[in-house]
């Protein structure tokens, strides 16, 4: 099944009685894809990431990966690895017994000792290797599950908050061990409640909320969505105010509390003009800024209210964002 | 992908690594040390049990009386402490998630998890048998014993008919290691399926005693514990061994096929 995307997950859902914690997901993650599943806690980021491992039956919908279906065989898990929650390892053997564990258990492999170093060094435990797990921290255990990840060679890697619960300096070196893997071409499904890390990572992006895709696309796209505002502070607020109005293209007119207006353009043209208009109406323009709306807005919006958005949707939402 | 056999041995690693692993050893070694140093240093002997009058005079006896008096409720323990904690382990330490996620089918780790259980019991029994021998050799002697038929059995064959013995003495534990599979698996809590084990071998000793149910005394797991009486007989007599094979398969395969049903369809959920 060459060719198939990494995974493609449609329709997915997962009840537990009466809560619905997955419900319809459709998401495609693409092969070299930095992929961000991006939701806050509880939005049943984790419960997809167990369905799309086979550790959880769906109640609706299908998971393939590359093609193939994790509920009926672990084969399909050729070339994926990954862990959800926090990874977790037997405590009264050693780091290193734990990855000879894992690596017996992917199948016979005689390059597997010398992996096992290798991926050590990688996440520099190699000296704390012989130390039985009971005794790591919480960053060590998460190195020890990013290298038995890496032990199994993936195409696809799925890591559920990698840096949740680590220091800066851990969160800064996982960070970085995503983004050497992703330039290594392996393709990563990262879910994360932190978008200034999704940000940071990922081209694209799913946010969910109540076990809902809100937006699946790229962040660039969603950045364009998002559109652009402007702040603009004349030497005559009240006659810029006129002009605005009266401006075409030129939208949802506000204060700002410090002084100054915020509107909405519908282009870089619209801008053009209205600055020609106001000098011409005797507002001086003393600043004229583009405003990005901040991703962060945008995710609030998304994951409190709202179903499923388009990217015109999205922008259709940001309008309302208060700048 | 990997093989039975490989997670096997990995089941058997990880069983050498913990400390209940040794406990239950430990005591299957332990107890037979206790009765043959009390035997030797307080003389006299058990009475009422079979075989219980020999003890001073052969060695052979000792692994018979023990095997007599550990139907209670030692073996069971010991069977269970394992075997109780084969797959609750995997829940208590959130590591189903880690072996589910490399190359290895469900049915693989169950496989493999249910051999290792089998095999614990197995080695628990042969502990126990070998330095009951040992230990009762050499405080009463390798001489001959006589069979509950009242025959004079030599050294030599009485030594085999207790090996025999002790193989049968595992038909019923197998099966009690299967229900602790079986608990294990649905409980999903090692405490749980130990104590459960544990009620559901009395109870059913309770049945033992229950007037009025003697239609099913020969069914019962607990009258399969005697089964190897039937190898002291002389001549030998089979018939409650080959009752004890198929009683015990009717309760191990049952509980075996259900913990495996339970454990191939489970959601591996955090908690």
């Amino acid at each position: 099944m060459t060719g198939a995307a990494p995974i493609e997950v449609r329709g997915l859902g997962k009840r537990y009685g009466e809560i619905l914690a997955v419900d319809d997901v459709d998401l495609t993650v693409e092969s070299g894809d930095v992929f961000g599943y991006l939701g806050p806690n509880g939005a049943g980021k984790t419960t997809s990431l167990r369905m799309m491992l086979g550790l959880i039956r769906p109640s609706a919908g299908s998971v393939r990966l590359f093609g193939r279906d994790p509920q009926l065989s672990v084969a399909a898990l050729e070339g994926v690895a990954g862990f959800v929650e926090a990874p977790c390892f037997y405590p009264y053997l050693s780091g290193r017994t734990n990855l000879e564990l894992c690596a017996a258990l992917d199948g016979p492999d005689d390059g597997a000792p010398a992996r096992i170093e290798e991926v050590l060094e990688i996440v520099g435990l190699r000296d704390r290797a012989t130390d039985k797990v009971g005794g790591y921290s919480h960053g060590m255990r998460q190195r020890l599950g990013i290298a038995s990840a890496l032990l199994r060679q993936p195409r696809l890697l799925i890591l559920d908050e990698p840096t949740t619960g680590l220091d800066p300096g851990g969160m800064r070196d996982m960070r970085q061990l995503v983004r050497d893997l992703a330039a290594r071409g392996i393709t990563v499904l990262l879910s994360s409640h932190l978008l200034a890390e999704v940000e940071e990572l990922c081209n694209r992006v799913a946010i969910v909320r109540r076990g809902r895709v809100a937006y699946e696309g790229s962040l660039a796209e969603l950045r364009r969505a998002a559109g652009l505002s402007y702040r603009l502070r004349t030497t005559d607020d009240e006659r810029a105010r006129r002009v605005l109005a009266a401006q075409s293209g030129i939208a949802e007119v506000s204060d700002l509390s410090n002084g100054g207006l915020v509107f909405k353009a519908a282009g870089e043209g619209a801008v053009a003009e209205l600055s020609l208009a106001l000098v011409e109406s005797g507002a001086l323009v003393l600043e004229l800024i583009p405003r990005q709306a901040t991703l962060e807005d945008l995710f609030f919006q998304l994951t409190e209210d709202g179903a499923t958005a388009t990217p015109d949707d999205v922008a259709a939402k940001i309008a309302q964002v208060p700048v | 992908m990997a093989g039975v056999l490989t997670i096997y041995r990995w089941e058997l690693r990880k069983l050498r690594a913990q400390k209940r692993t040794y406990l239950g050893l430990g005591a299957a070694a332990v107890i037979p040390l206790i009765f043959v140093v009390a035997l030797v240093t307080q003389g006299g002997e058990p009475h009422d049990v079979p075989f219980g009058r020999y003890v001073h005079q052969t060695g052979l006896a000792i692994p018979l009386v023990l095997l007599l008096f550990g139907l209670l409720w030692m073996f069971p323990l010991i069977t269970a402490l394992v075997a109780g904690d084969i797959v609750a382990a995997e829940d208590r330490h959130d590591t189903l998630k880690t072996i589910l996620t490399r190359s290895a089918e469900r049915q693989q780790i169950f496989a493999a998890k249910t051999l290792a259980a089998a095999s614990y019991a197995i080695l628990a029994i042969v502990i126990t048998g070998a330095v009951a021998l040992i230990a009762g050799i050499l405080a009463s002697g390798f001489n001959p014993i006589t069979s509950l038929s009242g025959t004079r059995v030599s050294a030599s064959h009485g030594l085999g008919l207790v090996g025999a013995s002790l193989l049968a003495y595992l038909l019923p534990i197998l099966a009690v290691a299967s229900i602790a599979v079986f608990l294990s698996t649905v409980l999903r809590n090692s405490g749980a399926a130990i104590v459960g084990t544990l009620m559901f071998s009395l109870l059913l000793q309770l049945f033992d005693i229950l007037p009025g149910l003697h239609g099913l005394h020969p069914y019962l797991l607990s009258t399969q514990f005697n089964a190897w009486q039937g190898f002291l007989r002389t001549p030998v007599d089979w018939a409650p061994v080959v009752r004890a094979i198929w009683v015990c398969a009717l309760y191990a395969l049952p509980a075996l096929a259900a913990a495996a049903l339970v454990f191939l369809r489970r959601d591996v959920a955090g908690e």
